[in-house]
């Protein structure tokens, strides 16, 4: 057991968040705890999720009660060894109170990773780079309607160890809305351009959904770019598709008939929130985006069947494959994993939706980082 | 995306869309910052700075600096408008207005509705209203009653800078004639503001915040001491909704009359004097409409029916605070 003490502080998920409310408690105090375990859920204006321990040892105080507030970077609680005296415990609290400023803490957390533009084959992309090194990096490919921010959860546990770049598809975001023919090929490219644009030869590719028919676009296309496919809930490997959310998604114009169609995404509704979807409608309001997302629906979904389906190819791609689901999905049914040759890893989440990195976070992020250091 | 002031949203407004359509001009009492000044063109960029940057761009045939006529260069913002162009004219003081009530009223907002639905007439008229600025009562009125009044005319009131940029392409890619209202204490207001243009449908109102027992309706600068009023009634267990219409003309009823059905109880929140003004116009409509449903008498939130005072403490006085709203949401959430 070691005398070190580990403060676990309020982590930052997204761009915009600047506090976090403790929703609850997991593990009481005195616990043990390893590194990974959930130990306590957090609520966001945008989402609630569960955090994960960053170390191992006692959970010897919870310095945040339940239905409190903080903001990023305060101290929630303390984790050290049973050997460590209370004392001590109580000093390394009240120096971290004393030495902790709110607006400081903020504003080094604005000095954060900031999300940055390139030209990429002729057209604007934006795009969000965590984590730094030598080690092979990961390019985060998001799904039809979404952004970078959708990788929220996920970016800032893989980008401990690589660089992590989270990409806007064409038409998408903060990036151009030109999405040219606008289907999975057209999309593969773009992200080509971006690898290219960013001097990227290999990466480890995640995508999720549309993303997930991008990446295995990629590695099809061009093998050497791929060091390892992760796909979440991916479009491309069967002709299924909820058009009712895709178009209703395209249609909504407000809150009230956008919530409907986001509840799909989500196990468990209620993860829809206000700002979540006041974001989608700020995103849907640009100039160009809405013809994207009709471009994009009509090429890769045309007539209500996926265009591109690629699971009898899947075999054939020599990077390592595996493939995470929601088995509650309502938007790319699950049950097209059931096609793929044994080599892929198939990991299946009975309590979840589309949206799996989002709602296991933690699972998925365990999966995503041992997958890719093998 | 970038923080970025309401004076900064409509100057890159008014920038992007002159870019993106060669037929959009601007005019009005020194925007461009002093004609006749050789290398003190853009000195100013109008009387606050928020047209600074375009006669650079865009030249002086694009950018016309007019003189004190209102009538002269609103008439000829109609004209323009009816011909094929798409002007946007800045009259300073929405005070100032009186002088050209015909060109506005009996040509612009008739245009389309006398010629048949031949013409039509995409100009957009950019104007500060509001007191709060020790300006007197002759450059602090709000006046956008009397545009609300007239059919034929738009009416957008935005609540702040990103409101303003999305309201305000909305406004200039219109084919009717578009009153528009800056509150001239918003100018220096920062949020995020995308940097890439986008629009802001007319007559769609935004619910700034949702709760069950209050529904505060809020023009302007007043939903944002609304959002505060209720952020802090939250706490106290009183959870309101601010309706902020974004457009009086056209006004959102079904949504400000669904909210007030929701909730029962309703405080609408106006800076305007309030004899026929929007805060009279919302309480008649929600008394008419959804009287089965209402817990307690609208309240209205008003000043008093007097001009605008210069005396800093009456002027205080005179404008709807927090404070104002906070009691009178409290005095409903009890009846």
């Amino acid at each position: 057991m070691t005398k070190t003490i580990q403060a676990v502080t309020m982590p930052k998920w997204g761009l915009a968040m600047t506090e976090g409310m403790v929703a609850a408690w997991h593990v009481e105090e005195g616990s043990e705890i390893a590194a990974g375990d959930e130990i306590l859920d957090i609520e966001t204006t945008k989402i609630t999720n569960a955090f994960e321990a960053p170390g191992a040892g006692v959970l010897r105080r919870q310095v945040v009660a339940e239905g409190e507030t903080v903001p990023v970077g305060a101290l929630l609680a303390v984790v050290a060894g049973a050997d460590v005296t209370d004392a001590d415990i109580d000093a390394f609290i009240a120096d971290f109170e004393a030495n902790f400023d709110a607006e400081a803490a903020a504003a080094a957390e604005g000095g954060g990773p900031e999300p940055e533009v390139t030209e990429a084959g002729g057209r604007r992309l934006r795009y969000l780079k965590a984590g730094d090194g030598d080690a092979t990096p990961a390019l985060l490919l998001h799904g039809f309607g979404g952004d970078l921010n959708s990788w929220m959860f996920n970016q800032p546990a893989l980008a401990e160890d690589r660089p992590v770049f989270a990409l806007d598809l064409p038409g998408h975001g903060g990036s151009a809305k030109e999405v040219g023919p606008g289907d999975v090929a057209a999309l593969a490219a773009a992200a080509t351009d971006f690898m290219d644009a960013l001097g990227i030869d290999r990466a480890h590719l995640a995508g999720h959904s549309l993303g997930g028919a991008v990446a295995l676009a990629i590695a099809l296309d061009d093998p050497t770019r791929a060091a390892s496919l992760t796909l979440v809930c991916p479009a491309g490997l069967g002709p299924d598709i909820n058009m009712d959310y895709i178009e209703g998604f395209i249609a909504a114009g407000r809150r009230k008939q956008l919530k409907p169609v986001l509840e799909q995404l989500f196990a468990d509704p209620e993860l829809v929130s206000r700002d979540m979807m006041e974001d989608i409608i700020k995103y849907k309001r640009l100039d160009g985006a809405v013809a994207a997302l009709q471009t994009i629906a009509g090429a890769a979904f045309a007539g209500g069947r996926q265009a591109t389906v690629m699971n009898d190819q899947v075999e054939a791609v020599s990077a390592p494959v595996q493939v995470i689901w929601g088995t509650q999905d309502r938007i790319v049914p699950a049950a097209h994993a059931d096609t793929l040759p044994p080599q892929v890893e198939v990991h299946r989440f009975d309590d979840a939706g589309h949206m799996v990195h989002m709602e296991k976070a933690a699972e998925v992020n365990g999966l995503l980082t041992g997958f890719i250091a093998e | 995306m970038a923080k970025k002031s309401f004076r900064e949203a409509i100057n890159e407004t008014l920038l992007q869309e002159m870019r993106r359509d060669p037929t959009v001009i601007v005019m009005g009492e020194d925007i461009a910052g002093g004609a006749g000044s050789p290398g003190e063109d853009d000195a100013w960029g109008g009387v606050l700075g928020v047209t600074k940057g375009l006669v650079a761009e865009f030249g002086r045939e694009r950018v016309l600096d007019t003189p004190l006529t209102e009538s002269a260069y609103v008439g000829a913002a109609a004209g323009a408008a009816a011909t094929g162009l798409r002007p946007v004219a800045e009259l300073m003081f929405v005070d100032f207005m009186g002088v050209c009530f015909d060109q506005i009223f009996n040509q612009a907002a008739k245009f389309r509705y006398m010629f048949g639905g031949k013409a039509v007439t995409p100009m957009v008229i950019r104007t500060m209203y509001g007191a709060g600025f020790r300006a007197a009562s002759q450059h602090s009125q709000c006046l956008y009653p009397i545009f609300t009044h007239i059919p034929g005319l738009k009416v957008a009131i935005p609540s702040s800078a990103y409101e303003a940029k999305g309201l305000l392409t909305q406004a200039i890619r219109d084919d009717d004639p578009v009153m528009f209202f800056e509150h001239k204490a918003m100018y220096d207001e920062e949020e995020d503001v995308p940097d890439d243009p986008y629009t802001i449908p007319f007559g769609e109102a935004n619910l700034t915040r949702e709760g069950d027992d209050v529904t505060i309706v809020a023009i302007g600068r007043m939903v944002q001491f609304s959002n505060q009023v209720a952020d802090k009634l939250e706490a106290d267990g009183i959870s309101c909704t601010v309706v902020d219409p974004r457009t009086t003309s056209p006004l959102d009823e079904d949504t400000i009359l669904e909210c007030a059905e929701e909730t029962g109880r309703v405080v609408v929140v106006d800076e305007a004097n309030p004899r026929c003004s929007m805060a009279r116009d919302i309480a008649a409509l929600v008394a008419e409409r959804s009287f089965g449903a209402l817990k307690a008498p609208v309240r209205q939130v008003t000043p008093p029916h007097t001009p605008v005072p210069f005396a800093p403490g009456l002027e205080d006085l005179y404008i709807p605070t927090p404070d104002k709203i906070e009691a009178a949401v409290r005095e409903v959430a009890a009846a």
